[in-house]
């Protein structure tokens, strides 16, 4: 095939002006409103940290912190977040990643950006703890690599490092 | 030692095909075939788009061969008038902006003149769906150890069983991705895979453009799995193409969808198992028949057939065995590599047959087992002598031991007799996989291997086996450290770029540690030999060499070199299929205990325990993290994943209806080693990346039956198939 056709193209899409607060430096950007978030941080932002592992809000790869709580940035229309404090994985310390590293909480790190930001809410938040396993919090996180265990029991020191009680997470099964 | 690049995966930094920075590229995507057969009738251009704002590449801009070259010339890069599954790639388009591209793609409409398909390789194809030889038969093997016929005739019981085990995605967490672009002359490509000189033996016919203008380079690789092993051959050829026509930088990445509806996956089989047994349980025959569904396209399908029915007749000696595989010709989308290679599909069968045969002659199950695992000096089914002081009947006994299986079977005895709707059971499965290549495949690979120490002293590994999360750049690290008794920091692990490090083979079939890594520490030999240095000198006398030998000899470079050699006294006849199948074996146990809701009809796993002998582990926490993931994926091939086809049309290719486990689905899975070194793997090591893949679904469904008192014999055992089992009153029978 050599010959291209030729037809009409649709409008150019509008955008939109939104101020936020991303990893605790005030950001502002022009985008399409309903620019999912993940596209915004990837490839706008140049903070490919964040993956794409599903686009549909399954495997949590694309999980980062909006006002402080994990959510899907796939599932995110990018307006939503105006005023808002976006935390992605370039905002962790490195320093904290020394239990994850020694478990094996990564393999093949495709899934990692997501386990580890969901992993800094529950260390934050041990009281989650109380009504909740590890297990149960991880579940938004689909890792095809580790079987789990190298991840649980990273959250497991994680927490028991920082003082977290042993709540019924503590127990694993 | 910790994963060397974990800190840079764990926050975020690691970089991926899709993370890297690009200026002025193009988008790249594909239109498929919307049908599994026919002649392309006509390729219609919607309007509403502006079609010359699109680079569009067909089969006429192929320069070369149109084929996707590995083992045959048969699948076609992009389909030249015919197709011949569903999602068959036919035309590629680039653009600037992937919006735009996506919104394209859905107007290119592909016209097809449809002709009779064959969707079911299990049945027996009419002349009109014949398209492969003379009876769709992509490939034939037998083993014969003997005499099958005979031996049956006189058994006093024989036991037949069926067991069929259905495709299974890889759902690698990173897609498919792929970058082209011309630097001067040569041609590179940038990405996603496991086997960078697959893609060069796979361009240079197809692009009609010598090896040296085309040169490959890995990008970390978020998970493979088998699945880009011979895949990302195709993609490099469709970004190549579109780069070449465009003179741009092009840039594919395959979205879930895509890549779940489009790319290779396991081959479904159906195993059929006759079995003669004398009154206390000993082999006497094992008949087999294993048919594997090859898809519409040759790919690596011959090599699983091979590996599928070496391991068939499972880890057992008996002496008359036939074991009959034929691959079929389908248009089902190519089924290719998946961890494991045949012989999940293979010990399923066995292993489950193994407890419907005790239950049916009210034998133990753990102790039919017993009676026929091989002894040293026993033989396989190819008659490969097993002398490898393993003990097996250990790895075994430690497995129940770990997993209680004695005490737990009774405890379920009580509980399902008093419990309303839960039923408990556990089962086992013994395992056995051959690291590497079959028979003479790894003196065919002729694999090499280089180390290079640098004028500063440092040491750099230059091989062709990637990392994709199993540990590679971490064990060559300490192959070369325990080796010259350097410090890691001083280590280099080269990038896998073809115009750099030699052919160590492709990163497949737990070869990488035993036998490249064998490579590593010849090559490590050498380069000390080469600086003038004995076999003893380590640490700094080595560096000090390195160093003084670059004052010496300016302006060129010092390389220890490797080249495989066979272990001595491996006889392979590739004809007869009899003898050395592999270097050596891994042996494990498996144990699955599990809890069946007769309400829902689901099954959760409760516990799990997987006890291996892999030869000597190099590193704990990497190689537990081996089998826990391969048991994972094993655990939820049996139960979740299933393939939904319409027209021979992946239907469900989205995790939201394709289901991979989440935390939630998978009990805590306990792993222990026993380790016996093999002496010409490194260290000791024995391949492992496959092995505990193997297992899980049979000891799952063992449990199960367990549970249930019916014998599942096919997966994935999802509620709906468990719910008709239960649902029939065919019990297992037999004594109580
Ligand atoms: S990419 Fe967002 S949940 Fe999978
Ligand atoms: S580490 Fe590969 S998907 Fe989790």
């Amino acid at each position: 095939m050599s010959q291209r056709k030729t037809a009409g193209q649709g409008a150019a899409a509008e955008v939109l002006r939104i101020s936020f607060t991303l990893n605790g430096v005030p950001a502002t950007l022009e985008a399409p409103p309903s620019e999912r978030l993940l596209d915004t941080l990837r490839y706008r932002l140049g903070l490919p940290g964040t993956k794409e592992g599903c686009a549909e809000g399954e495997c949590g790869a694309c999980t980062v912190l909006l006002d402080g709580l994990p959510v899907d940035s796939c599932l995110v229309p990018v307006y939503q977040v105006r005023g808002r404090r976006v935390e992605t994985i370039e905002a962790l310390d490195p320093a904290d990643m020394a239990h994850y590293h020694a478990r094996g909480t990564t393999q093949c790190g495709a899934c990692t950006p997501g386990v580890v930001v969901t992993a800094s809410w529950i260390v934050r938040h041990p009281e989650l703890l109380e009504t909740h396993s590890i297990r149960d919090l991880m579940a938004g996180n689909l890792c095809r690599c580790t079987g789990y265990d190298g991840i649980i029991e990273g959250v497991e020191d994680e927490l028991e490092e920082r003082g977290g009680t042993a709540g019924p997470g503590m127990h694993r099964s | 030692m910790l994963r060397r690049e974990g800190l840079s995966k764990l926050t975020g930094r690691e970089r991926y095909v899709d993370d890297l920075p690009l200026e002025d590229f193009l988008w790249g995507a594909t239109v498929r075939s919307p049908s599994p057969r026919g002649r392309i009738a006509e390729i219609r251009f919607g309007g509403g788009v502006d079609w010359a704002e699109f680079v569009v590449v067909d089969h006429t801009d192929i320069p070369g061969r149109n084929a996707v070259y590995l083992m045959e010339y048969d699948q076609p890069a992009l389909a030249p008038g015919y197709v011949r599954h569903v999602h068959e790639p036919v035309l590629l388009l680039a653009h600037p902006s992937r919006e735009t591209l996506r919104r394209a793609i859905p107007e290119v409409e592909v016209v097809v003149d449809p002709d009779p398909p064959i969707l079911d390789f299990r049945v027996v194809p009419g002349p009109e769906q014949i398209q492969y030889g003379s009876d769709n038969v992509l490939k034939r093997l037998e083993i014969k150890k003997g005499d099958v016929e005979r031996a049956l005739a006189e058994a006093p019981f024989v036991v037949e069983g069926v067991y069929e085990t259905g495709a299974q995605e890889h759902v690698y967490l990173e897609t498919q991705g792929m970058l082209a672009y011309l630097d001067g002359d040569v041609l590179v490509l940038h990405g996603s895979m496991q086997c960078p000189y697959y893609i060069v033996k796979a361009l240079v016919p197809a692009l009609d453009r010598p090896e040296e203008l085309i040169r490959v380079i890995q990008a970390p690789t978020g998970g493979g799995f088998g699945g880009k092993e011979e895949f990302p051959s195709t993609l490099a050829l469709h970004a190549a193409l579109l780069a070449l026509k465009s003179g741009k930088t092009v840039k594919v990445i395959y979205d879930r969808v895509e890549d779940m509806v489009a790319t290779t996956k396991r081959h479904p089989a159906r195993i059929r198992h006759r079995t003669g047994l004398d009154e206390n349980g000993r082999l006497l025959a094992q008949d087999i028949e294993v048919i594997l569904d090859g898809g519409a396209y040759v790919t690596l399908t011959p090599v699983v057939l091979s590996r599928a029915i070496i391991h068939a007749a499972g880890p057992y000696d008996c002496e008359h065995v036939r074991i009959l595989g034929r691959a079929m010709f389908t248009n089902m989308v190519p089924f290719g590599a998946f961890r494991g290679f045949g012989n999940p599909q293979a010990h399923f069968a066995i292993e489950r047959h193994m407890d419907v045969i005790a239950h049916r002659m009210g034998i133990d199950a753990i102790e039919l087992r017993r009676i026929n695992l091989i002894r040293e000096g026993g033989t396989t089914a190819t008659g490969q002598v097993i002398r490898d002081g393993v003990d097996r009947q250990a790895v075994l006994s430690r497995a129940l031991e770990l997993a209680n299986f004695e005490k737990r079977r009774r405890e379920h005895w009580v509980r399902n007799s008093e419990h309303r709707y839960l039923r408990r059971g556990i089962g086992a499965a013994m395992v056995y996989h051959g690291a590497g290549f079959t028979g003479s495949g790894e003196v065919v690979l002729a694999s090499r291997l280089h180390v290079q120490g640098h004028p500063d002293g440092r040491v750099e590994v230059l091989a062709a086996n990637i990392e994709m999360g199993q540990g590679t750049i971490t064990i060559f690290t300490q192959i070369v450290a325990d080796r010259l008794g350097y410090d890691p920091d001083d280590i280099v692990v080269a990038e896998p770029d073809t115009h750099r490090v030699p052919d160590s083979g492709p990163t497949v079939g737990s070869r990488t540690v035993m036998v490249v890594g064998r490579l590593l520490e010849v090559a490590c030999d050498d380069l000390r030999r080469r600086t003038g240095l004995g076999a003893e000198a380590r640490g700094a006398e080595v560096r000090e060499a390195i160093v003084a030998w670059h004052i010496e000899h300016p302006e060129e470079s010092l390389l220890g070199k490797a080249r495989y050699e066979p272990p001595p006294g491996i006889e392979w006849d590739d004809e007869k299929y009899r003898g050395d199948a592999y270097g050596t074996f891994a042996w494990a146990t498996q144990v699955a205990d599990v809890e069946v809701d007769l309400r829902t009809y689901q099954v959760r796993v409760l516990d799990f325990v997987s006890v291996q002998e892999v030869g000597k582990v190099l590193n704990e926490t990497l190689a537990r993290g081996q089998i826990q993931g391969g048991v994972a994926q094993g655990v939820s091939w049996a139960l979740l994943e299933e393939c939904v086809w319409r027209d021979g049309a992946m239907e469900n290719g989205q995790l939201t209806n394709y289901i991979i486990p989440t935390t939630c689905d998978l009990p805590p899975i306990r792993v222990e080693f026993m380790e016996v070194p093999y002496e010409f793997g490194a260290q000791g090591a024995k391949g492992i990346g496959e092995l505990p893949l193997v297992g899980a679904a049979p000891a799952v469904l063992n449990a199960v039956a367990a549970a249930t008192g019916r014998e599942p014999a096919e997966i994935p055992l999802t509620p709906e198939r468990l719910m008709v089992l239960l649902a029939s009153d065919e019990t297992r029978g037999g004594p109580e």
